[in-house]
């Protein structure tokens, strides 16, 4: 069969040069293309989420704002995102297609849904020291740090459109909005950088 | 802005929230029995309290799971968050 990956198109092509030129200083946006994405929803106590557990090599997180993470193999590390008790989005640095087929193969017979959503949702990377402030801007979620933090994923909304706010690292945010949502939230998010890259 | 803590994800702004309407409206148990002026009540007629009042809340932002909350529709105290069927028998003006 043909390579239809060459066919893939990013919701954000026509934007990279804008964010590059945008990004110097406190705070820079890039985005992080035709991510792999896997979405489960499968019961918390079913046995199909213990091998779903086995296949990802970390648990499914429990509960809300909470990110496994399991290292499989070279090729990539999975990433389990909690969206609600029984819904999960597996972030993945491997090829999405094969891990849902693992996936749909570990949940058997019990009652439960396995699929790739990759074109679902984009990932921008917002990082820098003043990245905070610039999603503080249009974020409802408390970002400080008593309550939010590394390794912690919410859904929520962000300049009044649904986004997933994981951040990554001290001063690092993936955005991941819907693509139909990533022109708006990217030219949002650019708007209010300005004051801190000038 | 109701700050309103769902039972899932914890407190979150109004804004992630779809308001349901009242809570603990039976679907009628012989529809067909129904006249139309019974049906037309019982679709759009609700109470309107000034105090506590039951309601259906979505977290369409977040989890997307449907609860319930007692808010005083007065003082938009918010007196109670609970899931499920269970009414909170013990406060007036809720149970039906």
């Amino acid at each position: 069969m043909a390579d239809l990956t060459t066919l893939r198109r990013s919701p954000l092509a026509h934007l990279t040069d804008r964010m590059a030129q945008a990004s110097h200083g406190a705070v820079g946006l890039s985005e992080t293309a035709c991510t792999g994405m896997v979405s489960v929803r499968v019961s918390a106590e079913s046995s199909a989420a213990e091998r779903i557990a086995t296949v990802l090599g970390a648990p499914l997180p429990a509960a809300c704002g909470e990110v496994t993470s399991g290292e499989v193999t070279s090729a990539g590390d999975h990433h389990a995102l909690w969206l609600g008790p029984d819904e999960w989005l597996v972030v993945t640095g491997t090829d999405p297609v094969a891990l849902a087929d693992q996936l749909e193969a570990a949940v058997g017979d019990d009652p439960g849904l396995v699929l790739d959503v990759s074109a679902n949702r984009t990932v921008l990377e917002l990082t820098g020291p003043k990245a905070r402030n610039v999603l503080e801007k249009g974020c409802p979620v408390d970002l400080h740090p008593r309550a939010f933090g590394p390794g912690r994923a919410v859904s929520t909304t962000l300049a009044r459109v649904p986004v997933l706010l994981w951040q990554t690292g001290e001063p690092t945010y993936r955005l991941l909005p819907r693509s139909s949502f990533a022109d708006y939230v990217s030219r949002w998010v650019l708007d209010a950088m300005v004051e801190h890259t000038g | 802005m109701l700050l309103l803590t769902c039972p899932w994800c914890g407190p979150r702004d109004e804004t992630e929230y779809h308001y349901g309407g009242q809570a603990h409206v039976p679907y009628p148990e012989d529809p067909d029995a129904l006249s139309d002026e019974e049906w037309a009540e019982n679709l759009f007629f609700r109470d309107n309290p000034a105090g506590p009042f039951a309601e259906r809340w979505s977290h369409t932002a977040g989890c997307r799971r449907w609860f319930n909350v007692v808010r005083d529709t007065a003082t938009y105290d918010v007196l109670e968050v609970y899931t499920g069927a269970a009414p909170a028998a013990t406060q007036p003006g809720v149970a039906r």
